[in-house]
């Protein structure tokens, strides 16, 4: 929720910007005052969380020997994760799956969260109704979703396959997170279950920024409904398809609580649902003796590809809108 | 509109009645399996091998008293309720001060300082989990509540420092005016006047860090080692293992997790969908 904040800021600081030139603004207080309102949130953010992200880049280039900072070693830690097992050959395995579950995500959860948008958007009995239920899960954590999604799909006494049974569909009734063909996508569908009625909340929010005049013009002009949705909101969603593809992405490349809940520590089946964000945990907590140096050049590789991507997918879809302008 | 509806009354009824069986489809496929987690709990495991889905005959409560008292959920639930909000207040009010001079005032570094700020929005701070973990040994604060309070604070400045900061942007100059003109200090002006008329942002944040903080499984998982300390989701993982064959306290469990996050919803459900969708338009 809050990038998608971040993404909008720009809009908001030309506002500001406006709404200052206009109005007369106050004097300064002292710099005395200013710091001791300023200070305690700056000191606090600062220390806990921006100065160990800066330490990440500088540590990925020390050796560690456990919690001891040895000598420099440059790019030692980074050679390492290529080329020493078993992290060399975890590392791809999981970047796929982290691809799998963002290409999966954007599929199904988002496909959906717009659909239902669009259903929700007529006005009509029970919008607030189903958009609370909808958004129900988003609340519960990623870990519960994880073990109650296990519970249902238990082989031996899981209500899935027992009503798959019951409808006479047995053949389908199978361990899914037992079977490394279906652990992920089961894993990817009940990450989908929690988080739908987030970007069917942005997808609202954003036809509802749609000016009626528009929809009425295009249907004065004969346009039927799909025309409507296709030619004149979807362009104009835009800027919300942006925000939620970058959102999903930054999400699905972080996954972890919910796949350790599904697949445990190692990613199980036989590592068939690892993913980054377990491979930099077990890097880091459950390695040799000199894991902190890897983990942090893991980190470093992690927060370069993450926050690079979302920058690209930020400019790509900027571009987009200005074409269509 | 109604023009239309009347002239092609069979192809609309149809839409309408997909529509209907598509939102009632899915609001089944969220409750469903979240009704089921509760009628569960209420049941024997025994009653739930024999049919996992069925309402209880005898509904019991033994399997909350069970995973309260012997899984050591009322442990974990207090850890997990005092982190959380100690964290909230604390970032919450610092994040109120600092939000409070950078949406009234122009200084020199303040827009670098708001930028500062908003940047915490977008990286993902777990990736600095490692020199995260030795500052807090340095510090003495590795298994311990406190440390997990003040990196949990931290988290939340950004969001709330954005949220804050514009609200109090909004408020108009002559109230802070007048106020200073009857002698008032910046203090006064700030605790008196200014923060009363942002409490819808300071609802808002003070959710929109509950649900995460509450519901986090890294931090917790990596910082906190004595199980008396453990919170909510660390204690989930033993308990899975632990109770792995008694299900009926398992589900138990997941509902003394999500209890809260439950009140909170329905009491704060347009605050919720307010923050989730801050920034794009209404």
């Amino acid at each position: 929720m809050s990038v998608s904040a971040w993404l909008t800021k720009r809009k908001g600081a030309r506002l500001h910007r406006h709404k200052r030139a206009r109005g007369v603004g106050n004097a300064a207080p002292s710099w005395g005052i200013i710091a001791l309102f300023l200070l305690p949130a700056f000191l606090l953010y600062t220390v806990f969380m921006m100065w160990p992200l800066a330490q990440s880049f500088y540590f990925s280039l020390f050796e560690f020997k456990g919690l001891a900072r040895g000598g420099f070693v440059g790019l030692h830690n980074f050679r390492e994760l290529f080329t020493r097992y078993p992290v060399n050959e975890q590392l791809p395995r999981a970047f796929l799956h982290n691809v799998y579950f963002f290409i999966g995500t954007m599929l199904i959860q988002n496909t959906l969260g717009l659909l239902f948008a669009k259903l929700l958007y007529t006005p009509r009995w029970g919008k607030r109704f189903f958009q609370t239920i909808y958004t129900l899960p988003y609340l519960i954590s990623a870990l519960v979703v994880g073990y109650l999604w296990s519970l249902m799909l238990n082989p031996l006494f899981g209500p899935i396959n027992r009503v798959l049974k019951m409808a006479g569909l047995s053949a389908l009734a199978r361990p899914w997170l037992g079977d490394p063909a279906t652990a992920l996508p089961a894993i990817i569908l009940a990450n989908a279950w929690q988080w739908m009625g987030f970007p069917m909340l942005l997808f609202s929010a954003g036809l509802a920024n749609i000016g009626e005049d528009l929809r009425e013009a295009a249907r004065i002009d004969g346009a039927t409904s799909w025309r409507l949705f296709w030619n004149i909101e979807l362009p104009l969603l835009l800027p919300v398809v942006g925000i939620v593809t970058v959102l999903t992405f930054i999400g699905n490349f972080n996954a972890f609580g919910i796949v350790w809940a599904m697949g445990g520590v190692n990613g199980e089946p036989g590592g068939a649902t690892d993913v980054l964000g377990l491979v930099f945990y077990r890097t880091a907590f459950r390695g040799g003796v000199d894991a902190f140096g890897l983990a942090s050049a893991l980190a470093v590789l992690m927060f370069i590809f993450i926050f690079g991507v979302s920058m690209f997918m930020v400019g790509r879809f900027r571009r987009w809108e200005e074409s269509l302008k | 509109m109604s023009a239309l509806k009347a002239s092609r009354p069979g192809r609309l009824n149809l839409a309408t009645v997909g529509t209907q069986v598509l939102l009632w489809g899915y609001a089944a496929v969220v409750l469903g399996p979240l009704l089921l987690v509760v009628s569960n709990a209420l049941r024997p495991t025994r009653e739930i091998f024999k049919n996992p889905i069925g309402l209880p005959t005898s509904p019991s409560f033994a399997s909350f008293v069970k995973a309260w008292e012997k899984a050591n959920f009322h442990v974990y639930f207090f850890n997990s309720l005092g982190i959380t909000v100690a964290a909230v207040v604390l970032a919450t009010a610092v994040s109120a001060l600092a939000g409070y001079i950078l949406g009234r005032y122009r200084f020199q570094g303040s827009a670098f300082l708001s930028a500062y700020f908003l940047a915490g929005l977008m990286l993902p701070f777990r990736l600095a989990i490692v020199p995260l973990f030795l500052l807090l040994n340095d510090l003495g604060l590795v298994d311990s509540r406190l440390g997990l309070i003040l990196v949990y604070a931290a988290t939340g400045i950004p969001f709330s420092v954005f949220i804050l900061s514009s609200f109090f942007r909004q408020l108009p100059q002559e109230l802070s005016e007048a106020a200073r003109i009857d002698g008032a200090g910046e203090f006064t002006i700030f605790g008196r006047i200014m923060l009363p008329l942002v409490r819808p942002a300071l609802a808002t944040v003070v959710v929109f860090q509950f649900v995460p903080l509450w519901n986090d499984f890294f931090f917790p998982l990596v910082l906190l080692r004595s199980t008396d300390k453990w919170t909510l989701p660390v204690g989930m993982t033993r308990f899975f293992g632990e109770f792995q064959t008694d299900w009926s306290t398992l589900f138990a469990g997941l509902i003394i997790t999500t209890l809260p996050l439950i009140i909170i919803f329905l009491l704060a459900t347009k605050q919720i969908i307010a923050g989730l969708t801050a920034g794009i338009g209404k």
